[in-house]
């Protein structure tokens, strides 16, 4: 585009559409994204009331308040123990059912459409199923294996058993997204690897992982930065009687109690500034992973 | 030759296996919803025996959950928020996608690099704020409230600007030299070339709006003006143990979604990986 004042009509025509065009979007994210972003920091440093009234400004003093918190430090350990579990574990078995449904295999679309189910259910119908799958008396888990273990109640075992409902529902998600990674790899990589007598498993690390790192960081990254969001399930699973909820409520999760249970949006607002802040520094790290470890062709 | 083909088949028979052990995984939590759902409350807490199936297949606990919770607000309201979100949304993002992705205007790389920025904060932060408008505006327990987050999208924006840029140029510029004006452009000749894009954005849009909890938890109180998902948190509460009648109203939430799935598998498993690997 030329100078200012040096536009021709045809180019101030297209700067006038281009604007208007964008003018909608741009308008709601001011309104919807970019102020609220201000907001919430502003809010973070006030104690409040109802909103409108009693915004008084209390300095760090609710900064103070989480970072000193053992609530607060434990239900991030939490989150990154769900992380730890829905991420490796939802891409390993991602990726193997790819892997296998890439192949000329009966009944593949059926798996396809079976494993993708849990993407379309929504996580409050979900998880009231799955809590009593759980149920340690009456769940089908316990009594059909025999066993009596309280999935969700032992603060042991419920982080676990949310990630696994986490993985259940995520797995789909990742291999579709697999599938269409694979189906960019050239067959020659591996009627090539095939000629110089590579196994399927050779074929496996030396040529699909390889290929394929740039999808699985991708999914690596936002499969991290959802996981540490992860709210609905543990909010649907675990009542707030619920001995064993310490160990499993994450932060998003204390975010909302505060913010909107007990209505304190100081202190809310400031557990979600200390969560942004904490994403984006992992989102940075990330970044910087990516240029070590993606193989780009 | 006969070794390698018994292999070949063993190594086929093992993945149908495993494929199989990980489908039932999958499966068993909806078969289990939709048995519950029909069991009488002593079937569902019978232990010696387990009762795996339902003694009678009456619909008492729909009827149920039904009257209790009018279902028919809870589709009603479900319904037009995800109509209203995703008409908004691929407008919105149609008309910016189309001049990021093909005019030239002042302040268009600031701009869009706002585009990025959104999508990489998570969503909780917009929260509180958003909750604060609307209740300054009196929009609580309306549809203008459900719909309000919803009504413009970064990430559709960046996929229908990745959409656009994909065209060739010279389909435009032929336009031009015929005496098209941009919108006509826009309107006759682009935007119908990207009605892939619109179809991924739109159904992700539905999905996502369907799925979402804490919103409406947050901004329709009222059981009559919420939406389904919302509404089986507060029935949760409510039945507390009852899970005959609360897996009824959990396939109730699900069975429309499901079946829509079902019915077009192709564009949802595709606009949803499509939406998903353009991110």
């Amino acid at each position: 585009m030329g100078k200012k004042g040096k536009m021709s009509r045809a180019e101030k025509n297209e700067a006038m559409w281009g604007l208007l065009f964008v003018a909608p979007t741009m308008i709601g994210l001011f309104v919807l994204n970019f102020y609220p972003i201000v907001y919430t920091i502003y809010q973070s440093f006030c104690k409040t009331g109802d909103f409108g009234r009693g915004n008084v400004f209390v300095g760090l003093s609710n900064y103070e308040g989480v970072l000193t918190s053992s609530e607060f430090w434990g239900s991030l350990v939490n989150t990154v123990k769900y992380a730890l579990i829905e991420v490796p574990f939802g891409i390993a078995l991602g990726l193997l059912l790819a892997v296998f449904l890439n192949r000329k295999i009966a009944f593949r679309s059926g798996y396809r459409t079976i494993f993708f189910l849990p993407m379309v259910a929504a996580p409050a119908a979900v998880a009231m199923v799955w809590k009593f799958l759980y149920n340690q008396q009456f769940g089908l888990l316990n009594n059909l294996f025999g066993l009596n273990i309280a999935w969700i109640s032992d603060s042991n075992i419920a982080w676990i058993s949310i990630g696994v409902i986490g993985v259940w529902s995520i797995v789909g998600y990742n291999m579709i997204l697999f599938l269409s990674g694979l189906q960019e790899i050239p067959h020659d990589y591996y009627e090539a690897a095939m000629i110089d007598g590579a196994s399927g498993i050779q074929q496996f690390f030396h040529v699909t992982v390889p290929l394929l790192s740039a999808t699985t960081f991708f999914i690596l990254q936002t499969r991290i930065i959802g996981a540490l969001q992860v709210f609905d399930l543990i909010y649907m699973v675990m009542d707030t009687t619920n001995q064993a909820l310490s160990s499993v409520q994450s932060v998003v999760y204390l975010f909302y109690k505060y913010a909107f249970t007990n209505g304190n949006r100081g202190y809310g607002a400031a557990i979600v500034v200390c969560m942004l802040v904490f994403i984006m520094a992992i989102t940075f790290l990330l970044q910087r992973a990516e240029k070590k470890w993606v193989y780009y062709d | 030759m006969d070794s390698y083909k018994t292999k070949q088949r063993m190594t086929q028979g093992l993945i149908h296996v495993i494929l199989i052990v990980v489908s039932i995984t999958m499966l068993v939590p909806f078969l289990w919803m939709l048995l519950t759902a029909f069991k009488t409350l002593s079937e569902s807490t019978s232990v010696n025996p387990f009762v795996i199936f339902p003694s009678s297949w009456k619909l008492d606990n729909f009827v149920s959950v039904w009257k209790n919770y009018n279902f028919l607000y809870l589709y009603k309201n479900t319904i037009l928020m995800i109509f209203w979100r995703v008409v908004c949304a691929v407008l919105t993002a149609t008309l910016a996608g189309y001049a990021f992705g093909r005019l030239n205007f002042p302040g268009k790389n600031l701009l869009f690099s706002l585009v990025l920025i959104q999508m990489m904060v998570p969503s909780q932060i917009f929260i509180i704020p958003q909750y604060a408008m609307i209740s300054k505006l009196g929009w609580m327990n309306t549809m203008a409230g459900l719909v309000f987050p919803g009504v413009v999208t970064a990430f559709g924006t960046f996929l229908l600007k990745q959409g656009y840029q994909g065209l060739p140029k010279s389909l435009e510029e032929a336009a031009a030299i015929d005496g098209c004006s941009i919108p006509q452009r826009f309107l006759f000749i682009m935007a119908p070339l990207t009605r892939s894009a619109m179809v991924s954005l739109g159904i992700f849009t539905a999905v996502f709006a369907y799925k979402d909890l804490m919103w409406p938890m947050i901004v329709s109180t009222k059981i009559e003006k919420t939406t389904l998902s919302a509404a089986l948190a507060k029935m949760q509460v409510h039945y507390s143990s009852y899970y005959p009648e609360l897996l009824a109203a959990a396939l109730m939430a699900s069975l429309p979604m499901i079946v829509l799935y079902l019915v077009f598998q192709k564009q949802f498993i595709e606009g949803i990986a499509t939406s998903g690997s353009k991110l």
